[in-house]
């Protein structure tokens, strides 16, 4: 469960200071799909790396699982990553060069986990965000952008995530591999009962998710539940 | 993150930029390769210096001529060695006086040009006493060495070493009873003495004796010697026999203050730690410029992981986000620079090796590369790749992983 209360967010640049979060609530419960959308430059990746834990909030209370996270330590911090959350980007960020398998084994490298569960925690990932199995030896950079995005996926799922976070997934694909990234998360939430963060600028894009939380200039402008939630039809 | 999962992700990493690796532990495998060849090559020069030093004899006290000085305030000096100031009566002084000495033997020597039946060669005349195969530790191959008679006789007689032999008469030939002609004397081969092997600078094989009086009438022309060599019965003696001889011979010479003695006495034990001094400051200097070339390589290194660092910046943000700790990022980076700089050390030690390979077969220094200065290769390339790799490796780990992952 993420509660944020009264989150602020300022970067100070030499004598410049920029209000990237102004006075941000709001409650997320566990296994919700909700879309964070507004404009370029409105605080929406401020917000999720506050949420993911990448950064901490300059004012305000950020409760994760009922856990002041704000005090915390880098290397704690990396620990709640390592168990809670799983992150999907608008680039991907995938090691190129190190085959898919490997690529969405790195969380459970670092947790230092066994051989055998990794292998078979990543395989069950793979299947999951619907990766084809002829593919698993490839190296990352051998894939096209919806392959890739698939692998990151699967690299969020891979430690059993209570939370993903997807930063303009689909923003470097186009409609239709767009949709089947889409169509996974949708798929995710409803079999398996993920909370998904979905983050976007794109209306279209938000309106897959259950709930919308609107924010412009570091504010929330609106946060409403959608009652039909528009599904992604794999167009393929 | 596990050590070998450590080592699969420096794996990866340094072989997507082959070229790059390659080149930049270039430097370390110079700077290995030249310690390890210098180390191997100075060990063998000292070996071969101590054992040419051992062969002259054992438990050996020499007795030389030393600066001869003038008198007033600027002594004018004649070289080291050169002068004539020990005399044929200084050697019977000792002999009869110093009575710890097992044998005494005193020398003149030079060379001259030697002609046989229509050959001829230039080579070391040694004129001596009958103890000098004792106290030179010398064997006869065939005949006799030098007697007390043919000393006191002035006889013409010669005992010829085998290299000259080889140069003269041809080798395997018998040259017992041969005349040469030395200085237009001639003079009756008596005996040869065994090879001893040519060990460094001073040939032993490539000698020829003849009784001290004969060298001092018919050759020097006067009774002056070059060496006094005085064995001593066992090694405590030595410095007793050293101060007796010193103090004999200022008090023959009418000097009262040891330090303008114009003779010098030394132990062979000296002579033996003079040279390994010697050899071990030429390999020390020789090592602290591979040494240089070690920092300079560890440089290149640490340049190349800043690079590394930098272009990676994206994939350590997000190695991070999904978990990576500070120490996870600093480990990768170290171990990647270990690993270059224990490549580069590998292949030095190869490089070093044939190096002091390539030294023994062109000048027969016989080199040895020891474990030991493979260790110390293996420890100083470690070193370095720890060293110059920590700051680049720190500066990975401190990166924030929001900057990192907006990193364009
Ligand atoms: N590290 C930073 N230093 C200074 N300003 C920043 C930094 N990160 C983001 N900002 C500013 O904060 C605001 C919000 O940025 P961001 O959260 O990236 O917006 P969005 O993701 O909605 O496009 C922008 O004005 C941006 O320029
Ligand atoms: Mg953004």
């Amino acid at each position: 469960m993420i509660e944020c209360k009264n989150i602020g967010k300022t970067y100070v640049n030499g004598d410049m200071e920029t209000h990237a979060l102004r006075d941000v609530s709001f409650t997320i419960n566990d296994g919700e799909f909700v879309a964070i959308m507004g404009p370029s430059g409105s605080g929406k990746s401020t917000l999720m790396h506050i949420i993911g834990c990448l950064d901490t909030p300059t004012r305000g209370e950020y409760l994760l699982d009922r856990k002041d996270v704000a005090k915390l330590s880098d290397d704690a911090l990396a620990d709640i990553r390592m168990q809670k959350i799983g992150f999907v980007f608008q680039a991907f960020n995938l090691l190129p060069r190190t085959s898919v398998l490997r690529n969405v084994m790195l969380p459970l490298i670092y947790a230092e986990k066994g051989e055998a569960e990794r292998i078979e925690k990543a395989k069950e990932a793979l299947s999951a965000s619907a990766f084809p199995e002829k593919f698993w030896e490839h190296y990352s950079n051998q894939l096209s952008g919806g392959m890739m995005q698939r692998v990151a996926i699967a690299r969020a799922l891979v430690n059993d995530p209570t939370l993903i976070l997807a930063d303009e997934p689909t923003g470097n694909l186009d409609t239709k591999t767009g949709n089947m990234v889409l169509e996974t998360f949708q798929r995710l939430h409803k079999e398996q009962g993920r909370t998904i963060v979905l983050i976007t600028h794109e209306p279209d894009i938000a309106e897959h998710a259950e709930r919308i939380i609107h924010i412009r200039d570091g504010d929330i402008v609106s946060d409403s539940k959608q009652h039909k939630q528009r599904l992604a039809v794999n167009l393929l | 993150m596990k050590i070998q999962d450590t080592l699969h992700e420096t794996y990866t990493a340094l072989s997507a930029n082959k070229a790059r690796s390659g080149l930049t532990i270039l430097g370390i495998v110079i700077g290995i390769g030249s310690v390890v060849a210098m180390i191997a090559i100075g060990q063998g020069a000292s070996g071969s210096i101590q054992s040419s030093i051992q062969s002259i004899g054992s438990n050996l006290v020499l007795v030389m001529p030393g600066q001869q000085r003038g008198a007033g305030a600027s002594p004018v000096s004649a070289g080291r060695g050169s002068a004539m100031t020990l005399k044929q009566e200084d050697a019977d002084a000792i002999a009869k006086e110093v009575t710890l000495a097992k044998a005494i033997a005193p020398e003149i020597s030079r060379r001259y040009q030697v002609t046989a039946k229509g050959t001829n060669t230039n080579t070391q005349i040694v004129g001596t006493t009958s103890d000098y195969p004792i106290v030179r530790n010398l064997e006869i191959d065939t005949g006799t060495f030098i007697s007390d008679m043919n000393v006191r006789d002035l006889a013409r007689v010669a005992v010829i070493g085998p290299t000259t032999r080889d140069d003269l008469f041809g080798a395997g030939a018998d040259p017992i009873g041969e005349t040469i002609r030395i200085k237009n004397v001639q003079f009756k081969i008596i005996g040869m003495t065994k090879a001893k092997g040519g060990s460094g600078f001073t040939n032993q094989d490539d000698m020829i004796f003849v009784p001290i009086s004969t060298a001092q009438r018919y050759l020097a022309g006067d009774t002056y010697v070059t060496t006094i060599s005085v064995a001593a019965e066992d090694p405590n003696a030595m410095a007793t026999i050293q101060q007796e001889i010193t103090d004999l011979l200022l008090r023959r010479h009418n000097i009262s203050d040891p330090k303008l003695a114009d003779f010098q006495v030394l132990n062979q034990q000296d002579i033996l730690a003079t040279a390994s001094s010697i050899t071990n400051t030429m390999t020390m200097l020789l090592s602290a410029i591979a040494g240089i070339s070690l920092i300079v390589g560890g440089i290149g290194i640490m340049n190349m992981m800043l690079t590394t660092v930098t272009e990676r910046t994206r994939e350590i943000g997000l190695r991070k986000a999904i978990g990576a700790k500070r120490r996870d990022i600093s480990i990768q980076f170290l171990v990647e620079a270990v690993m270059l700089t224990f490549l580069g050390g590998f292949i030095g030690i190869v490089l070093g090796w044939l190096i002091s390979l390539l030294v023994t077969s062109l000048s027969g220094i016989a080199t040895a590369v020891s474990t030991t200065s493979i260790l110390l290769a293996f420890g100083v390339s470690a070193s370095i790749g720890i060293v110059f790799g920590y700051y680049p490796a720190r500066r990975a780990a401190a990166l924030n992983p929001i900057e990192a992952l907006r990193y364009e």
